[in-house]
């Protein structure tokens, strides 16, 4: 009866009401994931449960029993960041930071995702068997995230810059008349 | 949350089982069900968890049979779904976020609750569904997002699922086990209107579970549109699942489901009997249209909804006669 967070096999709460969030927080004081709604819609909670990404608020601890989940914390290699945390700093990916744990998991099982292939809501030829993962492509997948600061176009930037290309990482100008200007 | 016991189910036979006890209830991916017990508007005293139930997609006479367990998302990035059903790997990736649909299970999703605020305001509000004979906050309140086909006076929430709209137009049958034995339900038949009861929102018998979906061959082109207040991740103000085939400048052959608009995903049989073997031109669409629409009866704030759906169906039927030809 045990989870693995982070690598490190932790007892399940004898409450099966515990979520997984509050076990994170409350009981772990691993305080990286956030709660925010608490709802399922905010996406601060996001972690990565078996590799893939979930709102860590409406899961019950209990459905984890023998899963490896990985929070914020579990992803620098001892003094070094994970290159997309490096990219948050370097490219303005967030303001106040509340929101950023949940951005930076949900981006790396997003990042899984598309290497897998899985369509989204913006992909026009669903039997394609790559996706280019356009800044539509990354914004529509990004939406369970959301940021209240508005570091949306920051928080592309360094997904991108970490799992696209540089280029695709090139800062958002929207094409309006000042722009061209 | 009211305490619960929690269990993990290994068979349909001891899922169904051990939801005989007491008020239990099935556990999927848990994003509806969490929720709704966090608010204590659910209370089940068991949770049978029902993940652990077949998960597999298998191919069968054509078509699909696919297991409650599925998540939301194998089943949009599985190959068979992405190439001969495009409508309802559309209409999942149309719905909730990426980390809800890694979660949600098609069990889940078909049970979900409505989104009603009223519904999900277990202290300030009046809800004829959480506590039946209440009344209905909905009524003349802020009714923008409800229903404006198959209302009551009773309740004029709508089902949110994107889904199983697809899965009504996809002809889909649900497979059921429980205490009675087995039986199969066609999905359309699964939810039921509000009527004077919209505490009973489908004709499942206590502590029935779905074991599987089924979908029959489609040899038509297909397609979901949704309409919602923002580009994404958010429920649908009207939403349209299509399937189409030409032959010989005729309408062949059409499904058309609609959702955001009723109490259950809404197939739009009138409107496939107006098509059928009719014209492929936008008048014939809009005729259609008109006549699937012809009983809606809008609220205060939502009759904007039934322009929407029709616009909406003519746009989508358009799109896929200019595939089809
Ligand atoms: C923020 C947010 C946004 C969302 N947006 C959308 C959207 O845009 N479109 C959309 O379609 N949905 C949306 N959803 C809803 C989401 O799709 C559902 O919550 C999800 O599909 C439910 O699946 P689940 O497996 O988590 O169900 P659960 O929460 O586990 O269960 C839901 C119900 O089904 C019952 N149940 C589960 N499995 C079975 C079974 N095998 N047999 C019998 N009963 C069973 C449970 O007892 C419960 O009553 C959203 C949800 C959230 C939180
Ligand atoms: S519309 Fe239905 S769910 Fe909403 S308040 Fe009225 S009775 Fe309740
Ligand atoms: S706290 Fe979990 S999604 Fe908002
Ligand atoms: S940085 Fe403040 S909410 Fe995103």
């Amino acid at each position: 009866m045990s989870i693995i967070v982070n690598g490190s096999a932790t007892p399940l709460p004898p409450d099966p009401r515990v979520s997984l969030l509050d076990l994170l927080r409350e009981h772990l004081k691993l305080t990286g994931t956030k709660k925010g709604c608490n709802q399922g819609a905010c996406g601060a909670c996001t972690v990565l449960l078996d590799g893939e990404r979930v709102v860590s608020c409406l899961t019950l601890a209990v459905q984890a029993e023998g899963r490896a989940v990985t929070t914020v914390e579990g992803l620098a290699q001892s003094d070094k960041l994970h290159p997309l945390q490096q990219a948050f700093i370097d490219r303005d990916g967030f303001q106040c930071g509340y929101c950023t744990p949940g951005q930076i998991c949900s981006a790396i099982g997003m990042a899984a995702e598309l290497e897998r292939g899985v369509p989204s809501h913006v992909t026009g030829d669903l039997t394609a068997g790559t996706i280019a993962a356009s800044r539509e492509e990354l914004a529509e997948r990004m939406s369970g995230n959301l940021c209240r600061c508005g570091a949306h176009n920051g928080i592309i930037d360094a997904i991108a810059a970490t799992f696209i290309s540089k280029e695709a990482a090139q800062p958002y100008r929207p094409d309006g008349p000042e722009m061209a200007a | 949350m009211t305490p619960f016991q929690y269990s993990r189910a290994t068979s349909a036979a001891e899922a169904v089982q051990s939801a005989g006890l007491e008020a239990a209830k099935y556990l999927g991916g848990g994003t509806n069900l969490v929720d709704l017990m966090r608010e204590t508007i659910e209370r089940p005293a068991v949770l049978v968890d029902v993940t652990g139930l077949s998960a597999n997609i298998d191919e069968r006479e054509g078509g699909l049979l696919i297991g409650a367990a599925v998540r939301n998302t194998a089943l949009a990035e599985h190959r068979v779904v992405r190439e001969r059903y495009p409508v309802l790997a559309r209409a999942i990736l149309a719905g909730a976020s990426a980390q809800i649909r890694n979660m949600a299970t098609v069990g889940g999703n078909i049970l979900q609750r409505t989104r009603c605020a009223y519904f999900y305001d277990d202290e300030g509000s009046r809800c004829n569904k959480r506590t039946p004979g209440q009344g209905c906050d909905a009524l003349d309140g802020f009714n923008r997002m409800h229903a404006i086909l198959g209302t009551s006076p009773a309740c004029v929430a709508t089902h949110p699922s994107d889904m199983c709209v697809a899965l009504a137009a996809l002809d889909a049958t649900v497979h059921l086990e429980g205490r009675q034995g087995r039986r199969t339900l066609a999905l359309t038949d699964l939810h039921r209107l509000p009527g004077d009861h919209p505490e009973i929102e489908t004709v499942l018998e206590p502590g029935e579970l779905i074991t599987a979906v089924e979908l029959p061959p489609l040899t038509m082109a297909s397609t979901y549109r949704k309409v919602r207040d923002r580009a994404s991740y958010a429920f649908a103000l009207v939403s349209v699942a299509a399937a189409l085939r030409v032959e010989d400048g005729a309408v062949k052959a059409v499904r058309l489901a609609l959702g955001g608009v009723a109490h259950k995903p809404w197939r739009a049989w009138k409107a496939e009997a107006a098509l059928k073997d009719g014209p492929v031109t936008a008048e014939a669409f809009r005729a259609a249209a008109e006549a699937e629409l012809a009983d809606a009866a809008p609220l205060r704030d939502n009759a904007f909804k039934i322009e929407l759906a029709k616009r909406t169906m003519v746009s989508v039927l358009g799109e896929l006669a200019g595939e089809a030809a």
